[in-house]
């Protein structure tokens, strides 16, 4: 019985297993016909997937380019930089190798908690970086020691250095990280995405940031499902960003930073024919390297607490009331006028009366009867009051405008700033007032409302000397390598002229010689007594504070017994040689006081010395009819 | 008629045992688990270790007790199928006291110096208890539903267990390998019909007790580009391994989506993908075939098998094995969603080896014993 039940149930076991067995079998199919889709039918396209996913671009920062001084000195170049990273899976202990570590360099507390918490949060095998700028010595000692160092690896980078520390900071400027605002503002470059990638932050870095900077190279590489790269695939190296060469010279640069010693000043040196930029000074100044390796909490505070202002560029963002160095510009406008002649002649007591105000003179006791030679020579307040009122603001404005003054010069910077030269409708539209007679009296002297930059103080000064042509200043020499025909190199643009008439210019040049080289000059004793290289300049004033009439009636107080930031500041703009202009400067001490002793001599100085470093330029001059084989000479 | 019985009931020696072992199908066993030492020495770069030596020396200690358990005598298997429930439902139990917690479930408990993975042991002794209770009815008895309720009690309290654990791919192994059980011993097909129907509402009603990340993993599943760095990003992984591979594979120790890390789980769940991209599907098809022939054994012995219990214990074993395979394999190909079921005696893992060549261990046992009688009554 049992038997013929379990036959019964063997049977349809049987049954029932052939069922499965032809199910299981059914979908063992599904899955090889699966099989043979992904793997033959779609093949191609996963094998495209797969290679997607192993190859990664990486990026290769090209060498930024090199900023160069008019001789060829690097002024910004790129230097090796020695650095250590841990990679924290080759290591067990990482403390331990950090100790290890700091027995062969000084390893800082901060340096060893920021590596730590990198490594906590970085995967293992990403290089966390421990310190940079090693010393060769350092780097040496470590890689000596290496095998007893697991994990530390040293890398060679480049990094930004300039070599001339603070000579340059406002001029060259400086590089730095990539921000959210530089990405926002700048046309897109996968290099900005880059870790650790520096772009120009200020002055010619910034400028011509994407000259310098070059274009990015690409490695491709293969790459696992982490980043982690296993080898390079190909590489294409990209191209180096372009050398920019200034016409600032290196040297006089940082003879005008010395002799300027601890003043809060700036100082532009200018070629009068081309416009070369040869030395921008703004003192005190920075080390642009700390900012390129980052700097510290403290040292910002310093320089940003500083009265001097270290930070800006006073050479083309201060703007100051130029004094008497405007004076030029107000004969300039009154000849020009036809308003008066050269013999004009006025005579100053003291001061003068505009209705019931006093308008006095710097010289307290008058100056007597003057020319307008003598009164450039003298600085005499009064004459200019008086021509001024003849000639009135918009003339005056007008011929400051010709002068550069008032208005941008497009130099090569960010930040430059425009001064100002009021105007009558400036006044009503600014300020909602009518221009007062009183205006112009204080306008014909460089003060009230008049400000201007050094920069457009020196560039006055340069096309003054210059015969009247708009020179415009600039810092790059050339844009592209200079190539074998030093004839173009140096060929400068023909600036336009102004359109002064000889002998108005010639009267006020001779005021302006007048001004050192005769014993009533208000700088006789800053004159170059050198043959052939006389010079020819202007002192100002740019009151800070206006002198009461109460300490008037005292007695003003000596510059020296005033507060600091209460002294006057001191202008002086000059250009030598007289015979044969050829470079131009101005000179603003902030709070130095007086102009003929504090800035006078300082632009002396900077023209001789000018000069002195330009033997070949003036051989070039001399020779230029005779043999065009020199001006090769000079350029190659 | 007592004497036929008798007859039937026949004492092997030990050396007839042996002599009688299915070689062919140890044969098979040990191709197919070194493929997986193959596997995982690429995985390691075309390093033994660490993986391929620890998977070899764990796969030597599975077969010296697959042949403890095939020489064992069957009814003694069949005496201590309940007992061997009982304990591993205890041990399911025990997981969610004090169970160690891994890849965000709970599903190992520590006995002494070992983890055992409880839900593996009970795939086991599942089909053990349901073998015997099946061989215990007559076919009258089959047909009827009050004998069916106590079987599905038997496969309710582990497979809700397991799901709490939470370990969706476990429960779906043990319900469908149960339902091979069921289907082998008789039950009538409109009952499966009935019970499908009504899985089908109570999944969706089960659904809102699922986990989050079973949830979404579902979904995933559902829409493969909803989550393309999750978890869709393994199956699409997986599925360009294969792709990749082409019909002869890069090669040994070759794939580049396995090498470079972008396959996960390389070395468990998605080794059938680092295999296809390495030997094509040349590699995956042969494979395919050791499968087919292992689980053609299994079927073989359970037809040869005079008793019951033999029977249903070979197809309820080799149904499952089945189950692990096909489903891992359409789940690297992105056919079902991730559920995390090994590939059988190839992915990297103990307790998953350990059960599978126990269950060999008892396939073999079927078959030296497959003209032992057993009465459905006497146990």
């Amino acid at each position: 019985m049992s038997n013929t039940r379990d036959k019964e149930k063997s049977r349809l076991f049987n049954r029932r297993a052939l069922l499965l067995g032809s199910g299981q079998a059914a979908l063992m199919s599904v899955l090889a016909g699966r099989l043979y889709y992904l793997q033959v039918m779609q093949s191609d396209e996963y094998t495209m997937m797969a290679d997607e996913n192993r190859m990664n671009i990486r990026l290769l920062a090209p060498l930024r380019g090199r900023i160069l001084d008019r001789t060829g000195q690097e002024i910004a170049s790129n230097r090796q930089n020695f650095r250590v990273v841990l990679v924290r899976e080759q290591t067990e202990n990482v403390e331990k190798t950090l100790d290890r570590l700091s027995d062969l360099v000084e390893v800082s507390e901060d340096d060893r908690l920021k590596v730590l918490k990198e490594t906590r949060r970085k995967r293992g095998f990403v290089p966390i970086p421990v310190m940079e700028n090693l010393t060769w010595e350092e780097f040496s000692r470590i890689n000596v020691h290496s095998p007893e160092l697991p994990g530390i690896h040293l890398e060679v980078g480049e990094k930004r250095h300039y070599p001339y520390n603070h000579l340059f900071s406002h001029t060259v400027g400086y590089v730095g990280a990539v921000s959210e605002r530089d990405l926002r503002n700048l046309e897109p470059d996968p290099l900005l995405e880059l870790p650790g990638f520096r772009i120009g932050k200020s002055g010619i870095e910034k400028f011509y940031d994407m000259k310098l900077r070059g274009t990015a190279g690409t490695s491709r590489v293969e790459a696992n499902a982490y980043g982690r790269v296993i080898r390079e695939l190909s590489r294409q190296e990209g191209e180096p960003g372009e050398d920019l060469e200034l016409t600032i010279d290196v040297r006089l640069q940082d003879y005008a930073v010395e002799r300027m010693g601890e003043e809060s000043a700036a100082a532009v040196v200018l070629d009068i024919h081309s416009g070369d930029i040869l030395s921008m000074v703004s003192v005190p100044s920075f080390n642009p390297n700390s900012f390129t390796t980052g700097i510290s909490v403290k040292e910002w505070e310093g320089l940003r607490s500083n009265p001097k202002n270290p930070l800006s560029n006073k050479a083309i963002t201060g703007q100051y009331p130029p004094g008497s160095t405007f004076k030029m510009v107000v004969a300039l406008a009154a000849l020009e006028a036809g308003v008066i002649s050269p013999d004009y002649k006025v005579f100053c007591g003291g001061h003068t009366m505009l209705g019931k105000h006093k308008f006095h003179c710097w010289k307290r006791g008058g100056h007597g009867k003057l020319n307008l030679a003598e009164s450039i020579a003298q600085s005499c307040d009064v004459y200019f009051y008086d021509i001024a009122r003849k000639v009135g603001i918009d003339k005056i404005a007008e011929m400051a405008n010709h002068f550069g003054l008032g208005e941008k010069l497009d130099l090569d910077l960010y930040g430059e700033k425009r001064g100002l030269i009021p105007t009558t409708s400036w006044k009503q539209a600014v300020r909602g007032e009518r221009w007062q007679v009183g205006d112009t009296f204080n306008a014909g002297i460089g003060q009230g409302y008049v400000l201007t930059t050094p920069l457009q103080l020196a560039v006055m000064t340069a096309r003054l000397a210059n015969g009247g042509k708009k020179v415009l200043p600039r810092l790059v020499r050339h844009q592209a390598p200079i190539q074998n025909d030093g004839e173009k190199a140096v060929a400068v643009q023909e600036a336009e002229e102004i359109g002064l008439s000889k002998s108005a210019l010639q009267h006020v040049l001779r005021g302006m010689f007048e001004v050192v080289n005769d014993k009533k000059g208000t700088a006789f004793g800053a004159r170059i007594d050198e043959d052939g290289r006389e010079m020819a300049g202007k002192s100002g004033t740019a009151q800070v504070r206006r002198i009461s009439k109460k300490e008037r009636l005292t007695g003003v107080l000596k510059a020296e017994e005033r507060p600091w930031e209460e002294r006057d500041h001191a202008l002086f703009v000059a250009y030598a040689p007289y015979d044969n202009p050829k470079y131009a400067v101005s000179v603003i001490v902030e709070h130095g006081g007086s102009a003929s002793k504090v800035a006078a001599p300082m632009a002396r100085d900077l023209l001789m010395e000018a000069m002195k470093l330009d033997p070949i330029a003036q051989t070039r001059e001399n020779d230029a009819e005779k043999d065009s084989s020199a001006v090769r000479g000079r350029d190659a | 008629m007592l004497k036929e019985l008798g007859s039937r009931e026949v004492n092997l020696t030990l050396t007839k045992k042996i002599l009688d072992l299915n070689w062919g199908l140890v044969l098979l066993i040990c191709l197919t688990a070194s493929v997986g030492f193959l596997m995982l020495y690429s995985a390691a770069n075309g390093d033994i270790n660490p993986w391929a030596s620890r998977q070899m020396i764990r796969f030597a200690a599975g077969m010296f007790i697959l042949f403890v358990v095939a020489l064992t005598d069957i009814r003694i298997w069949l005496r201590l199928a309940y007992p061997f429930y009982a304990i591993a439902l205890l041990m399911l139990g025990s997981v969610e006291v004090m169970g160690v917690i891994g890849m965000g479930a709970r599903r190992w408990v520590e006995l002494g110096p070992i983890q055992v993975q409880p839900s593996e042991v009970m795939k086991i002794t599942l089909i053990m208890a349901l073998a015997r209770y099946f061989h215990g009815l007559d076919m009258n008895e089959v047909r009827r539903i009050p004998w069916l309720i106590p079987p599905l009690i038997l496969i309710a309290m582990p497979a809700g267990l397991v799901l709490r654990q939470p370990d969706l791919g476990t429960t779906l192994l043990l319900v469908a390998g149960a339902g091979i059980v069921f289907f082998a011993a008789g039950v009538r097909l409109w009952k499966f019909a009935l019970v499908i129907g009504a899985a089908i509402p109570a999944g969706f009603f089960a659904y809102q007790f699922l986990h989050d990340y079973q949830k979404k993993r579902i979904l995933i599943f559902l829409n493969p580009e909803s989550d393309p760095l999750g978890s869709g990003y393994h199956i699409m992984q997986s599925k360009i391994a294969l792709g990749s591979g082409g019909i002869f594979g890069k090669g040994f120790v070759q794939g580049t989506q396995s090498h470079l890390n972008y396959l996960p789980e390389m070395r468990t769940d998605f080794i059938f993908s680092m295999l296809a991209e390495e030997f094509g599907m040349v590699g995956g098809l042969a494979l395919f075939t050791l499968y087919f022939m292992l689980i053609a054994y299994g079927f073989a012995i359970a037809i040869r098998s005079r008793n019951q219990f033999g029977r249903l214990l070979a197809i309820g074993l080799t149904g499952v094995f089945f189950l692990y395979f096909f489903i891992n394999i359409a789940m690297v190909m992105g056919l079902v969603p991730v559920v995390g079921v090994p590939l059988p005696l190839i992915s990297y893992g103990g307790t998953s080896m350990l059960t599978l060549l126990i269950s060999f261990g008892l396939i073999i046992s079927v078959y030296i014993h497959r003209d032992v009688y057993i009465s459905p009554r006497k146990y």
